[in-house]
């Protein structure tokens, strides 16, 4: 098992350099916002490392990319990186944001605000 | 095993998880200084347990000018709660709270970024660290309300006082709010929203 031997700083950034093949950027992809919702498309791939293999499995249902990032203890900037690699693999797919330009649009406010009635 | 956990990567509680049906989320930010009720805010509505996350963020170094051609970057992990409320069964808002220092914030890529706006939690005992707030969230161009949460204990002050010290403009709401309690909270993103709602018809309407 590759998880045995050694422990893992979390806070550790020779971590994030590894898990992320020293990228810290994710090229011109789609870009992924903190409130991207990522949801997989099918069983993770066995050859997958254990942290892109862990985003599939959570990702089951809707997950957006601050709710990853918060699982796995890992920077924003990190599970960018990997859900990046997960979307070019097909793994996943991404659900980006409704678009907000200067303002919202009024569909979406009364949409917000129904919900928020009902708290 | 070395980890507690026989799962070291546990995702959502059964209870967490979102319908497959959820289309899209859009995203509020919760701004003010240290110690005012951001978290609590946060907590006080979300569906979820408020999460946890954080971002590595680099800084140039205070002082250092380019002409020297020397890279002199701080890179700091900084961690921000955030919660949940979903909307429909297509859509989800999530809240975001920011605390530490303020202007720290402003660098955190794609925080600001599409959110709808943003609530300002006042700090009455340090009304600057909510001015410096204000100015940046405008200089944004984020459209804001702002909100006095009631400490039991806290000075009260008049909402005419605070606004000229604030020097808010009489188009932007403020009222209070008590970041315990659930309807409050509600009310005061039902705030937000109605002046957003203004806002857009302002625009798409002229007179």
């Amino acid at each position: 098992m590759s998880k045995a031997g050694k422990t893992w700083d979390p806070g550790n950034p020779d971590r994030l350099y590894i898990i992320t093949s020293g990228r810290s950027r994710t090229g011109k992809q789609t870009r992924l916002d903190l409130v991207t919702l990522v949801v997989s498309r099918a069983a993770p791939d066995p050859g997958l490392q254990p942290e892109h293999s862990a985003i599939v499995q959570m990702c089951d249902y809707p997950l957006s990319i601050a709710e990853i990032s918060a699982y796995l203890t890992l920077p924003v900037s990190t599970v960018t990186v990997l859900v990046t690699d997960l979307l070019k693999e097909d793994q996943v797919e991404a659900r980006p944001p409704v678009p907000v330009a200067a303002l919202p649009n009024v569909q979406l406010l009364e949409a917000v605000m129904h919900g928020l009635q009902n708290l | 095993m070395d980890y507690k956990t026989s799962d070291p990567y546990a995702g959502p509680r059964k209870e967490d998880i979102l319908p497959s049906s959820t289309a899209a989320a859009v995203k509020v930010v919760i701004v003010g200084g240290f110690g005012v009720g951001k978290t609590t805010l946060v907590g006080t509505v979300s569906e979820i347990r408020p999460l946890t996350t954080e971002e590595t963020m680099t800084q140039a170094g205070v002082g250092v000018d380019d002409l020297a051609g020397i890279e002199h970057k701080i890179e700091t992990t900084v961690a921000m709660d955030f919660g949940r409320i979903s909307i429909n069964e297509q859509l989800v808002l999530y809240l975001f709270g920011t605390p530490g220092q303020e202007r720290f914030w402003f660098l955190w890529d794609g925080l600001f970024e599409g959110a709808l706006g943003a609530v300002v939690l006042l700090d009455t005992r340090r009304l600057e660290v909510s001015y410096d707030v204000i100015g940046l969230l405008e200089e944004r161009g984020v459209p804001f309300v702002v909100a006095v949460n009631t400490f039991p204990g806290s000075p009260v002050h008049p909402m005419t006082e605070l606004r000229s010290a604030m020097d808010l403009p009489e188009s932007v709401p403020m009222f209070t709010c008590d970041a315990r309690d659930r309807a409050s909270c509600r009310d005061t993103l039902m705030a937000l929203m109605r002046y957003l709602y203004h806002l857009t018809n302002e625009i798409s309407e002229p007179q």
